[in-house]
């Protein structure tokens, strides 16, 4: 009995952690259906979105709700900026430019946020002021209700944004033929543009929600990266089902890992899931086999 | 190069540069310097860190630069090189060379295991497996204190002897250093002149082409892994007897991206370039500290500045500094003298017919994409030394079939003879071994590289019936040149030639390979009337006499009816006719798919 509500205890942190790993990951996708490249620096959105919130809150002493809202709204912004300028002056050049451009961003907003805010990580309170459910021998812990709660909220916003709205279509559009999308009138720069701005969003969402955790530190985002981006691979390169399912399979595996097996090499279980599965079914869960087009 | 042409070549140069004569001179003093004027110890081990990253970045070179495969795990590799010397001489009191020589065979297996993930992951897939082998190479190295020692790291690492010299003394060491990196910057600058060489760059600049003419891109990439990961090691060995302590830090990501930062800054399609943005990035800090007050927030946020540096260098310099030198140099000089094109070998192009099988059979052919049947059964036979020509309206299944013959796609089901060989599972490069050479409709050339480079691929494909040695393959690429007329093009590079041009130089690269069959995918799309004339020229002279078999695809019926033998008329992926352009042109299917006549079901 005792070992049940243990593995069940387990099995609630896998989801809530990958939870976090799905947002970060549908991240991902929108940027690579939309531009092709995957942007390394999708994980620092997370970093810097939890550090904007912490000055908000310590800096400014804002109410959590208004830091909360601040947060989000800077990250928006500076997904736009990050199109412009890490991604826009590249966009007719190959996937290695871009691919590098990103990876110099992540460098860099990692070691501005160093500059200003030290290497000490940050607290966060959570989001409810209580610590959490006893149900049966499980403790549900209340952020890890919150961010399971707002990850649901968020996938079921996405289905109706992207199926049920015009910008949603055209978002669509651009990412599966930008040329033909370009010739039915279809601004495609600014739906590129809208892409990287609800990406930071999200990525910033998942770095405010899982703030109160893991502590707000510099490395936050590159883990989370990480770990996304093998979800991201293990769903299927590029499907929104995918990076979801894969999210959860890999914050699941990896709590499962880390209570039966060693919590030092926590980490590194999301890399062999990303290695087994691309060894044995490289298409991922949910990907089509594709090869280059003559 | 024969000696001979390598001595023509440096006097068409102009004998000795200034530029050379001032790189040369400063060589040689740096390493001497320290024995004559006095060097503190500090300064000594910044030269030290410079030399030993220079080596890792090579590998960058030549991995990154060379080759286009992303590499965020050089730190990793720099790791299993000092690794594998600290634990042998400290800890287990092995021989510094044998140490040596464990660590930077460690790197080269692992970094060989890393270039096989390759064979389906390129890109991006790349970039994430080598970030997770760099940060699972940190774990380990913090974590597995029995072997690693853990956080607190290796200490005293000795140094080792030279023809009984104890290099002791920081100076004598710091000259070995130098000259292993001098020695090892000459291969990694002559190692694109090689047949590796061009493979790789063939790889960078279009994996799918390279593959087709017949480079085993697998094998290349998997090789420059190595010997991007045997630098990294060497690089690592000498920087652990440098410095006669490791620790993790020294081999994390943080470094990793050191080294690519460096390859970038300076350039990383350049061994010089490689060099160069090492030593600017480790001086760099060193000056910093040395400026004003106001000015030392600086070195607290370098890294941040390594980041704005890489994207600036991306979106503004992306050969980077060298690169940027090297094109004002360029500019400055006159242009390249084409080479003498009065002595150019005719192109052989014969192949003997023996045997009456087809050259080229398709027997029961399909290809399936999900639900969709691009290529639904098709029989084709196409005969020795003939023109067949495989036409239909748009989408009926014709790229996808030329896909299927030269092993872009796997079959659904269905066999391929070429020659009367199965090559169904074989690979495309294995084709081109076979004698497969090919076309693309949408031309796939090396676009940096020259015309007579791109054309030397194609010569240098496996089995090629020529001559061993580079002269026989640039003799051959010439002479493919001189016979699509573009001979005194060949020092040009491709992306600097006109639409028309860059075909002819396709077909060349394909005819260089001496193909038994050749494909082409739409040789006429895209020219215009007069250079469709040539093309026509050119194929008629292609099939007189030589035995070669020609498999082509084409929209102009006017070009296909003149030069075919054989047409196949394919529909929604089944063949619907065959025959001589006169019959199959006035079959009423045919003139229906084309036309949509209703009442002719096509299905």
């Amino acid at each position: 009995m005792e070992a049940l509500a243990n593995n069940l205890q387990v099995l609630f942190q896998g989801l809530a952690l990958g939870s976090i790993y799905a947002l970060v990951s549908l991240g991902f996708v929108l940027i690579i259906r939309a531009t092709n490249v995957v942007n390394f620096a999708q994980g620092d959105f997370a970093m810097l979105g939890a550090y904007i919130m912490v000055a908000c809150l310590t800096g400014a002493g804002a109410p959590y709700w208004l830091a909360f809202v601040l947060a989000l709204l800077a990250m928006a912004a500076f997904g736009l900026l990050f199109n412009f300028g890490v991604y826009y002056p590249l966009r007719h050049r190959s996937f290695l430019p871009v691919l590098i451009s990103t990876l110099g961003a992540s460098i860099f907003m990692q070691n501005t946020v160093l500059a200003i805010f030290g290497a000490q990580p940050r607290a966060m309170e959570k989001v409810l002021n209580f610590d959490g459910l006893h149900v049966g021998g499980v403790f549900l812990d209340s952020q890890y209700l919150v961010i399971l709660a707002v990850t649901m909220v968020m996938v079921a916003f996405q289905y109706f944004f992207f199926e049920h709205t015009l910008v949603g279509k055209k978002l669509q559009a651009t990412s599966q033929d930008k040329d033909m999308a370009r010739l039915l009138g279809i601004p495609v720069a600014l739906m590129i543009a809208i892409t990287f701005l609800y990406s930071a969003t999200l990525g910033g969402l998942a770095g405010v929600l899982v703030g109160p955790i893991l502590f707000v530190s510099i490395g936050m985002g590159s883990i989370i990266a990480l770990k996304a981006f093998a979800a991201t691979i293990i769903g299927g390169f590029g499907d929104v089902k995918g990076a979801i399912v894969g999210g959860l399979f890999i914050g699941v595996v990896e709590s499962f890992a880390a209570y039966y097996i060693s919590v030092p090499y926590k980490d590194a279980y999301a890399f062999l899931m990303l290695f087994l599965v691309l060894i044995f079914r490289p298409q991922g869960f949910f990907g089509e086999k594709v090869s280059e087009k003559a | 190069m024969s000696a001979r042409e390598a001595k023509a070549a440096a006097a068409q140069r102009g004998r000795f540069s200034p530029w050379a004569v001032v790189v040369l001179v400063v060589a040689v003093a740096l390493p001497v310097v320290p024995f004559v004027a006095g060097v503190s110890h500090f300064v000594l081990s910044i030269f030290m860190q410079a030399t030993t990253y220079a080596i890792a970045v090579l590998g960058m070179v030549v991995v990154l630069g060379y080759t286009g495969q992303i590499n965020l795990a050089q730190a990793a590799f720099f790791g299993f090189g000092a690794y594998g010397l600290a634990l042998g001489t400290a800890a287990y009191g092995l021989p510094f060379w044998i140490s040596l020589a464990i660590g930077v065979g460690t790197a080269a297996v692992a970094g060989g295991i890393l270039g096989l993930t390759t064979i389906r992951l390129g890109g991006h897939y790349l970039a994430m497996i080598t970030i997770s082998f760099q940060q699972i190479f940190d774990l380990v190295a913090v974590n597995w204190i029995e072997v690693t020692h853990g956080p607190d790291g290796i200490p005293g690492i000795p140094r080792p002897s030279v023809f009984g010299y104890a290099l002791t003394d920081d100076r004598a060491y710091l000259l070995l250093c130098t000259l292993v990196m001098y020695l090892l910057i000459a291969a990694v600058w002559w190692l694109p002149h090689t047949r590796l060489g061009r493979a790789m760059r063939g790889v960078r600049e279009n994996e799918l082409a390279a593959e087709v003419v017949g480079v085993h891109t697998l094998r290349v990439k998997v090789t420059a892994f190595v010997l991007s990961a045997a630098l990294g090691g060497i690089g690592g060995a000498l920087y652990a007897g440098g410095f006669a302590y490791i620790s993790p830090d020294n081999f994390n990501f943080n470094r990793a991206i050191e080294f690519l930062s460096m390859a970038l800054l300076g350039g990383a399609q350049s061994p010089f370039g490689g060099a160069l943005g090492t030593t600017l990035l480790i001086l760099l800090p060193e000056w910093l500290k040395e400026m004003p007050r106001a000015l030392q927030f600086i070195k607290d946020v370098y890294l941040a500045i390594y980041g704005l540096a890489v994207i600036l260098i991306m979106v503004f310099m992306p050969e980077g500094i060298w690169g940027l030198l090297k094109n004002a140099w360029a500019r400055a000089r006159k242009a390249p003298p084409a080479p003498q094109v009065l002595r150019v070998k005719p192109l052989d192009l014969d192949i003997r017919i023996t045997e009456s099988t087809p050259m080229l059979r398709l027997e029961g052919l399909q290809k399936h994409f999900g639900g969709l049947r691009a290529v639904d059964g098709v029989d084709i036979e196409v005969r020795r030394g003939t023109v067949h020509a495989l036409i239909g309206p748009n989408g009926s299944g014709k790229t996808t079939t030329l896909n299927v013959v030269n092993g872009i796609y796997k079959p659904t089901a269905g066999k391929i003879l070429i020659d009367g060989d199965d090559v169904t599972p074989k690979s495309p490069h294995e084709r081109a071994a076979h004698g497969a050479g090919r076309t693309f409709q949408n031309i796939r050339l090396f676009p940096t590289m020259t015309a007579l480079e791109n054309v030397i691929v194609g010569a240098q494909r496996d089995n090629n019936p020529i001559e061993p040695g580079h002269q026989a393959l640039r003799n051959r690429a010439l002479s493919a040149l001189q016979f699509v007329g573009l001979a005194d093009k060949a020092e040009t590079a491709v992306r600097n030639l006109p639409y028309g041009h860059q075909r002819l130089v396709e077909i060349a690269r394909a005819l260089a390979g001496h193909p038994k069959l050749l494909l082409l995918d739409e040789p006429a799309a895209g020219l215009n009337q007069t250079e469709k004339m040539e093309l026509v020229e050119l194929l008629k002279r292609l099939r007189e006499g030589h035995g070669l078999t020609i498999f082509l695809i084409d929209h102009d019926m006017g070009l296909v009816e003149k030069v075919s033998d054989r047409i196949t008329v394919l529909n929604f992926g089944k063949k619907i006719a065959e025959g001589t352009p006169e019959e199959v042109l006035r079959h009423p299917d045919v003139i229906a798919a084309y036309l949509g006549e209703p009442g002719h079901a096509t299905a």
